[in-house]
């Protein structure tokens, strides 16, 4: 997650004060790792210096003043860039997961144990997401549904390899 | 520590030459809804319908609230099922010449309650379900979610002790499938009603509070019960 494009995209919608932007970012996507508000004007201040935003006068309220955030063209166009550009697919042909179990089979270990081992931390997490998807609102029943899908293609991955593992360790023992 | 609700000891069975169970050992706690895993012709059909008394082993026990069913006569187990297990399957469940609620009212009608209180109680199962309005519908009137969920509604409307569940989401798309995983679970849990649930999708096991995974015929327990 990109902090400073998310904001960029936040002020694409409105002009905004720090503590909104901050706000937003929580509600949509903190996820439980909320940002800290030193992150928030370091990253507002940066932006500022690069000419993406400008900051308005100081607008005086019942509290200390505040700044309104507003994003200028050059933001707005790399925040559009940002949006357009797809994010990589990767391929992850040398996963850690696979790693392991050409390792474990090199090694003369049980690959097989591995990946049940791997296979019930994967569900383990998929049961909390789960539990998140059925008490949470929709925003985080959408999250959870990303990192489920993930998490189901690893695990596809795994017994498939589960499968082949005979396969493969004739394919190791050649080398 | 409390004995299983259900327990499966060394349980074999073949068809024919071919060995579908092979020492199969399972434990079901009650209350919980465990989740049973495992590729296509692993066994894990099998191993369930061996536990609700559907299929008789070879050899090996199958205990249900300590008492050993793997050896009673059709009728006692006939009686088993209709009294103490629910069921959901993935295909053809529904009887196309009753409604809806009368699909629903068929578990209290075999078990002898009488029609008017059997369609009254079928009928409290509509709103639970999301299915007001299609109680008088008959199964060809139905989506396949709605169908479904029709299907659960009656696999739970006599409060079974056990809900088994033959991939009940086997046949539909991922987010009704999760809608009917949803409502089983929930209601399943209101009731006290322990599932067994057989799957191969990760996704649907996922709403388990853990998983026995079947491979070449024997179950292996992988992990625990989430806690909160």
């Amino acid at each position: 997650m990109s902090v400073p494009l998310t904001l960029l995209g936040l002020l694409e919608r409105e002009p905004s004060h720090g503590y909104d932007l901050k706000r937003d970012y929580d509600a949509f996507f903190g996820r439980g790792k909320p940002l800290p508000f030193g992150q928030v004007y370091a990253t507002l201040g940066r932006l500022a210096r690069d000419g993406k935003v400008v900051v308005g006068e100081p607008e005086a309220g019942d509290g200390p003043d505040r700044k309104r955030y507003v994003i200028t063209e050059t933001g707005a166009t790399e925040f559009e860039d940002w949006l357009r550009e797809p994010v990589a697919a990767e391929p992850h042909l040398q996963t850690v997961l696979f790693s392991k179990v050409v390792l474990a089979l090199m090694l003369g270990r049980d690959a097989e144990l591995y990946l049940d081992t791997q296979r019930a931390a994967h569900l383990k997490r998929m049961r909390e997401l789960t539990e998140i998807k059925r008490s949470g609102g929709l925003v985080d029943a959408l999250l959870a549904d990303h990192g489920l899908f993930h998490l189901e293609s690893d695990l596809r991955w795994i017994d498939l390899t589960a499968a082949r593992l005979d396969a493969l360790a004739a394919e190791v023992a050649k080398r | 520590m409390t004995d299983p609700l259900i327990h499966a000891h060394d349980v074999t069975l073949a068809f024919g030459e071919t060995p579908a169970l092979r020492g199969a050992e399972l434990a079901v706690e009650a209350g919980e809804v465990l989740a049973v895993m495992g590729p296509s012709g692993s066994g894990k059909s099998t191993l369930l319908h061996c536990l609700a008394g559907i299929l008789t082993p070879d050899s090996g026990e199958i205990r249900f609230d300590g008492r050993r069913i793997d050896n009673l006569g059709e009728q006692e187990r006939s009686a088993l099922r209709r009294d103490s297990f629910g069921f959901v399957f993935q295909f053809g469940q529904l009887v196309p010449e009753l409604t809806a609620e009368e699909n629903v009212a068929l578990p209290l009608l075999l078990g002898g309650r009488r029609r008017a209180a059997a369609l009254q109680q079928a009928r409290s199962w509509f709103p639970k379900l999301g299915l007001d309005g299609l109680e008088a519908r008959r199964s060809g009137e139905l989506s396949g979610g709605q169908a479904q969920r029709v299907a659960l509604a009656r696999g739970l409307v006599a409060e079974p002790r056990v809900l088994f569940a033959d991939e009940p989401t086997g046949a539909l798309d991922s987010l009704t499938g999760e809608q009917v995983m949803d409502l089983l679970v929930g209601c399943a849990r209101e009731q006290g009603t322990t599932v067994v649930l057989v799957t191969h999708e990760a996704r649907i096991a996922a709403y388990a509070d853990r998983e026995a995974i079947v491979r070449d015929g024997r179950a292996t327990s992988m992990s625990g019960r989430l806690t909160s």
